[in-house]
């Protein structure tokens, strides 16, 4: 293992941000596994650290294949994390929607820049993304429909879904878009949370990584996930909530459901009465649950992915 | 003259609380169709001079009220509960509102939201979308265009007595934006950029009115006197030069806003305090017009410090 500076960023009285890579392996650029981009990406930082202990171990076995290498930069983003900010600590950008970079632009711009000429010629690109709506995921696997995106090797991480997202505007200056454009087969794993360490999803997270790294023969290992599902991002049924109140939920993610099915109810906040009861629109599997206490009127409260497995 | 504030959005937070987001519509006495015009401001909550626009419009109709022969909508906060907790995006989702057009009514709350106010600016047949530039620089009245929509756009632009029209190559990001959803379904939407944010520029905004009331008057809408407006600066003859700070530090201005740089003349210079050194000099690459300056004093690697208009 190697720890390699990646980019510097100096700053008036903090000590300069330092982007640290770290490498497993020699050769060619195989694939490159970024985690935190934003302030609140804990569990995005945390499976990266297991996956830079678990890559050590299987480096120190010489079980990296030959001629290949692993980059991992567990946190781009140190900045804001430490003063627990999700976006740039200033100007409040997000680094996620700078991407190529421009190393003559605005600071972030140039954070992606630094970055992304260290990351661009890999052949694969992992990234550990999060949502902007506060949640709990079944974990799965988002590829971007760009053209050149690759479904087939997305089904090597074993896990549930694969889920192909037709890109909107704000999506092509992501790492993800980017990777992309520039060759990489680039792929988003989401974990089951962002701003929490969940050791089990993290141990799962880490074995579907293994599970695509084996697949590939990049690594020789046994890890093997479930048969993924491949399903476009329209497709899962939103259950909404009428009215404000406490969310008390009663479904899990990755719980089968029937139609009708209580799912969660909405209480009054001052008086306990129940508003409203959110039921299953059809048979299916929980994929998301808001995970915050309180939901405004509006609130996609659950995603159900229809049908059975 | 008829007037009216009604609430476009009401949504209910957890406790008790709705959100509300008004419109006031002031329109002639008429049985037809009369042209409409809608002023918008407050996307972005920490973005203020459009609040004295506002506030200047409607009490510029009502001194005169026989001379409104149209409609005119004041929408003043799009996003209410930004404006009133000092927050750029949307409080709560740590979202920027304007990447959420033109929504979709089936989407997260802020899409729903976005969706709604498509609808109720659709078949305006001018809408105004004031900005002011963020804490970090100030800037002069200026319009905003994208390439294709320029040929549309450029004729309205130059009614409303801005000192420069900056025409930019077309940027997917801002695809998601209300002026490009609105003018995408044929609905003209100027976006305009001025001062500095969390501050009222009174200056701006009465160059601004008068713009609006000239621009009011060219579609039918205001039969009376007008002020005389000036003929913009258009970014096509001209190219804007970047000047970013290449290294931390503070930053002192050495010139004033609007000031004619020559080529070499220091725009102002990064000091250090700590060793209580200066660290660099910004200098000017080209003659031009010193049109972006910078507000907040402590620069990044990187941080925006002035733009020029080339001669
Ligand atoms: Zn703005």
């Amino acid at each position: 293992m190697e720890r390699i500076k990646i980019f510097e960023l100096k700053s008036l009285y903090r000590e300069s941000m330092k982007v640290y890579g770290f490498r497993f392996g020699e050769g060619e650029k195989t694939v490159c596994i970024v985690g935190a981009m934003r302030g609140n990406e804990v569990q995005q930082m945390y499976i990266c650290s297991q996956l830079v202990k678990a890559l050590g171990k299987a480096e120190r076995a010489g079980k990296i294949e030959k001629g290949k290498s692993i980059l991992v930069l567990p946190n781009i983003n140190t900045y804001s994390m430490n003063i627990e900010k999700r976006f740039w600590p200033t100007d409040n950008t997000d680094i996620n929607r700078m991407f190529p970079g421009y190393s003559l632009g605005e600071t972030t711009q140039r954070v992606a820049a630094g970055v992304f000429e260290e990351i661009k010629d890999y052949r694969y690109g992992i990234q550990f993304a999060s949502f902007y709506i506060p949640g709990m995921f079944e974990p799965h696997v988002k590829v971007m429909e760009t053209g050149y995106e690759d479904v087939e090797t997305a089904k090597l991480f074993g896990l549930p879904y694969v889920v192909i997202r037709h890109p909107r505007p704000y999506d092509t200056a992501t790492l993800n878009y980017n990777w992309q454009i520039w060759d990489t087969k680039a792929f988003s794993l989401y974990a089951n949370r962002t701003d929490r360490v969940d050791e089990t999803n993290a141990r799962r997270m880490v074995k579907s990584v293994f599970s695509f790294l084996g697949s590939l023969g990049i690594v020789r290992c046994a890890a093997k996930g479930v048969r993924s599902r491949v399903v476009r991002d329209d497709s899962f049924v939103a259950v909404k909530s009428a009215c404000g109140g406490v969310l008390l939920r009663l479904a899990k993610t990755e719980e089968t459901v029937r139609q009708d099915q209580v799912l969660a109810r909405i209480s009054d906040s001052f008086t306990g009465e129940i508003l409203q009861t959110l039921t299953a629109p059809c048979d299916g599997k929980v994929f998301f649950v808001h995970n915050e206490p309180l939901v405004h009127e509006g609130t996609v409260a659950y995603r159900i992915m229809p049908g059975e497995e | 003259m008829n007037e009216r504030i009604e609430s476009i959005v009401a949504m209910k937070l957890p406790a008790e609380e709705s959100v509300r987001i008004f419109r006031h519509r002031l329109t002639a006495n008429a049985r037809k169709r009369l042209p409409r015009i809608a002023i918008v401001t407050g996307i972005h909550g920490d973005e203020l001079e459009g609040q004295f626009v506002c506030y200047e419009v409607i009490s510029r109709i009502k001194a005169h009220p026989e001379c409104l022969s149209g409609t005119v909508d004041v929408y003043p906060a799009l996003n209410p509960l930004g404006i009133d907790t000092l927050t750029r995006g949307i409080p709560g989702f740590d979202l920027d509102m304007n990447r959420t057009f033109p929504g979709d009514v089936n989407g997260a709350v802020t899409e729903q939201i976005a969706a709604k106010i498509i609808v109720d600016l659709t078949g305006s047949d001018l809408v105004v979308d004031i900005h002011a530039s963020n804490l970090f620089l100030r800037e002069i009245p200026q319009i905003r265009i994208s390439e294709s929509t320029e040929p549309a756009l450029m004729p309205y632009a130059k009614l409303l007595n801005v000192d420069f029209v900056w025409i930019h190559a077309a940027a997917t990001v801002l695809e998601s934006t209300l002026a490009h959803s609105l003018n995408s379904i044929g609905t003209k939407t100027l976006v305009v950029e001025m001062g500095v944010g969390m501050r009222v520029t009174q200056e701006y905004a009465h160059q601004l009115t008068d713009g609006i009331f000239n621009a009011m008057k060219a579609l039918g809408i205001w039969t009376g006197e007008v002020a005389p407006v000036r003929s913009p600066m258009i970014s096509a003859a001209h190219e804007v030069e970047f000047l970013n700070a290449p290294c931390c530090g503070l930053f002192v201005p050495g010139v004033e806003h609007l000031h004619r740089m020559k080529a070499g003349e220091a725009v102002g210079s990064i000091l250090d305090p700590l060793k209580g050194t200066e660290v660099v000099k910004i200098l000017a690459p080209c003659d031009g017009l010193l049109f972006t300056l910078r507000e907040y004093p402590i620069v990044d690697e990187g941080s925006l410090i002035a733009r020029i208009l080339r001669d």
